[in-house]
């Protein structure tokens, strides 16, 4: 529960009254950012995977790794970042407004959200789809058995409507519990308030990993939507929308070509290949278009790691992750038959 | 005209005012007030067009157009017919509003009822009996509403049976159910006919209006009595009944079944919506409890005996004497009390039920994103109903206050 949200929104609106007529920047993003010493990232409220609070009150998460990685490029030090915990109703006013740089968080990537908020869409860095979980002793195998039940959702999502497509589309009457809160509408399903739960697959994984039983609940085959997860930027500034893109770009690249965080300083130094070798800044000047120091891709890959790494560590199999396996998904490389495919280096 | 001291009238001339336009009070009153005015509308012009500007200036679409665009998801609860991808966002808003207004009149009703007679028990003289409303009171005064509506979904509601094996409120007949899905009741079809039974049933209504005024003037003419109560419900009951009868009108009745997943048919309320209702009306009923002890403690002891010495019954004693002067107290905590369900049923949104908050201002706000139209329109809606409520119970206010003569 966010029993702030109202006063969030109430704030976001007052905030957009009163901020001078003129957000028109003299000042292009990088420079303001630069100015302030340190990037301020967007992110939600916890959400397993990508991004979570630690013991020590750090944030971790393969979302709060993209802003990691933007504040390497821009600063040479992941640490040079504030992460900020915005609820999902004010997330785009918050970006629009100013009050943060870029936004990494689970936002789906939508014609809508593209052309009428204010926002741009960088990368795609998570290709995630809407499924459904049901209790094993269920019996139900298929989501095209779930006529005329009750499910619960998360609100503050496209879930809501995908849910309502579905049904639509297949004559279902799906019932729909809309939740603000994941732990209640958690222990609803638990208690058989709801016949099924849905939600991106990769958040499934994440609440059925925190289930009592997790054994008792499966996942069902369909995949309902397609969720392209992508960090945003404000509209209106080419090269600030640029350095995000192509730090999620320098990620995946820096898989393909076999670069990380332990083999990087010893690959600028004696690597021969020239993607590789334009890439870390040692031959070219691919920097000077965005405004960058010559090392950006460097600091990027020395401070967080390759997207290999970032999805091991959160996502997938890791001590931190979520288990969501990468092998032939959406997610692998598109060397080994996924979509993560980057620009070259040139 | 004065008279002087010798007796004799004079005419006195009306001093001659002075007319100085600039240390004038009346003209300096207006100026001031003008000039106020002049400012909050210059304030409410520059916040109003900077908005718009500002929403302008970042890419972010502006305006009401959003509201006759149809709204793609679905919801769970709703009095009014709609359809996904049919019904608009305007109707979404209406639903909320709808939703919401539905849980606090009843919680406004249920509240009201239960403060005043914990309120009274409380000042019981049995000793057991105001104890349990003073604990009722403490523990539900002092824990947070948000907690409670919590507890109430989590703890109460959700760990109700199951579908399969829902309890039947009515013994056996299988008209009622209740499970952590919900309650489930039949629900009357009126046929065509039927509309002559609320024409009496109406028209009772009115009976029951005449009757009482007759029944005042008698009593002020003849100190005779008539069994006011008895004869309304009587008449409430017995003449709609009768033309039921009469007109020959079935009332059928959709009775829910367990089909597949859930029950369907009749009427169903989820359990969000009993948990919160379950929750407001024992908070804000405990609060009410202490205003109605605190008015009743505020009537001197001597109207009581004075009451009594002229021969009236105690029962007579409290709703002739000691409410009527009571309610001056009670009443304007009433009213905020009043504006705190409407405004405090927002916290819905914690268990999934649609009010105008999570349907409008949280599920069409995230699809649409036109935020600062609808947090607006959110926020207007919440005030014209409180000022609706204080509008009308400042009117009754006024008629309880002591009138001065």
């Amino acid at each position: 529960m966010k029993p702030n949200s109202f006063v969030l929104s109430v704030a976001a609106v007052v905030a957009m009254s009163f901020a001078g007529a003129t957000v028109a920047t003299a000042k292009t993003t990088l420079e303001i950012v630069k100015e302030r010493g340190h990037l301020r990232c967007q992110v939600g409220p916890a959400s397993p995977g990508f991004y979570n609070l630690d013991a020590k009150g750090n944030w971790y998460g393969s979302d709060v790794s993209i802003c990691q990685a933007v504040a390497a490029a821009i600063f040479g030090s992941k640490t040079k970042l504030e992460i900020q915990s915005v609820s999902s109703q004010v997330r785009f006013t918050a970006l629009a407004n100013g009050e943060s740089d870029m936004l990494s968080r689970t936002a789906t990537w939508t014609l809508l959200r593209d052309t009428q908020l204010g926002l741009d869409f960088t990368a795609v860095n998570f290709y995630d789809g809407q499924g459904f979980m049901v209790p094993k002793d269920s019996g139900i195998t298929s989501a095209m058995q779930l006529k005329g039940a009750t499910v619960c959702v998360l609100t503050g999502t496209t879930t809501e409507l995908n849910l309502a497509d579905f049904s639509r589309v297949n004559n279902m009457n799906i019932k729909p519990v809309t939740f603000e809160d994941s732990n209640v509408r958690n222990d609803t399903y638990l208690q058989g308030g709801c016949d099924a739960l849905t939600n991106d697959k990769s958040g499934l994984a994440s609440n059925k990993a925190a289930f009592p039983n997790p054994g008792d609940h499966i996942v069902l085959p369909e995949t309902i939507s397609k969720e392209p997860l992508a960090p945003a930027v404000r509209q209106g500034d080419a090269q600030w929308f640029d350095i995000v893109k192509w730090t999620v770009y320098t990620l995946i690249n820096a898989e393909e070509l076999g670069v990380n965080k332990a083999n990087v300083d010893k690959m600028r130094s004696t690597s021969t290949n020239a993607s590789v070798r334009r890439m870390l800044g040692v031959e070219g000047n691919l920097n000077e278009g965005l405004g960058l120091s010559k090392d950006w891709a460097y600091n990027i890959i020395k401070e967080v790691g390759n997207y290999g790494e970032i999805y091991e560590a959160y996502m997938g199999g890791g001590k931190l992750g979520i288990g969501i396996s990468r092998a032939g998904s959406a997610n692998d490389l598109w060397t080994k038959g996924g979509l993560m495919y980057a620009p070259p280096f040139r | 005209m004065a008279i002087d001291g010798a007796g004799k009238t004079v005419a006195t001339l009306k001093p001659k005012e002075k007319f100085d336009f600039f240390h004038d009070e009346r003209v300096r009153s207006v100026a001031y007030q003008i000039l106020t005015a002049c400012v909050v509308g210059w304030l409410a012009w520059y916040l109003i067009s900077n908005t718009a500007h500002n929403l302008q200036v970042r890419g972010m679409n502006t305006g009401f157009g959003f509201l006759s665009a149809t709204a793609g998801f679905d919801t769970d609860f709703k009095l009014i017919e709609y359809k996904p991808g049919v019904g608009t966002y305007g109707r979404i808003f209406l639903i909320g509003c709808l939703n919401t207004l539905l849980v606090s009149f009843f919680a406004i009703i249920f509240s009201t009822v239960l403060g005043f007679a914990v309120g009274v028990l409380r000042l019981s003289s049995n000793w057991l009996v105001a104890r349990l409303a003073l604990a009722y009171v403490e523990i539900v005064r002092n824990t947070p509403l948000l907690l409670q509506i919590i507890f109430w979904y989590v703890g109460v509601f959700a760990l109700l049976p199951r579908v399969k094996n829902s309890l039947d409120l009515s013994a056996g007949a299988e008209v009622a159910f209740l499970n952590n899905r919900g309650l489930y009741t039949a629900w009357p079809v009126p046929d065509d006919l039927f509309w002559m039974t609320i024409v009496a049933f109406l028209a009772a209504v009115v009976g029951v209006f005449v009757l009482r005024r007759w029944a005042h003037k008698r009593q002020d003419e003849t100190g005779k009595q008539f069994p006011i109560w008895s004869a309304s419900i009587a008449l409430l009951i017995v003449l709609p009944y009768l033309v039921y009868l009469a007109s020959g009108s079935t009332l059928n009745w959709d009775v829910p079944t367990l089909q597949g997943f859930n029950f369907a048919g009749g009427a169903a309320l989820p359990p969000a919506f009993l948990a919160l209702l379950v929750a407001l009306v024992s908070y804000h009923a405990a609060h009410l409890a202490e205003a109605v002890r605190a008015g009743i403690l505020s009537v001197e002891k001597g109207q009581t005996e004075a009451a009594l010495a002229i021969g009236l019954r105690p029962k007579k004693a409290i709703s002739l004497i000691i409410i009527p002067q009571a309610m001056r107290a009670i009443v304007p905590p009433m009213i905020s009390l009043w504006m705190n369900v409407v405004k405090n049923s927002s916290l819905a949104i914690a268990i999934g039920y649609s009010d105008v908050v999570a349907l409008f201002m949280q599920t069409a706000l995230n699809q649409a994103g036109y935020a600062v139209e609808m947090v607006g329109m959110t926020m207007a809606f919440y005030m014209f109903i409180s000022l609706s409520i204080s509008g009308v119970l400042n009117i009754y206010n006024k008629r309880v206050q002591l009138e001065e003569r």
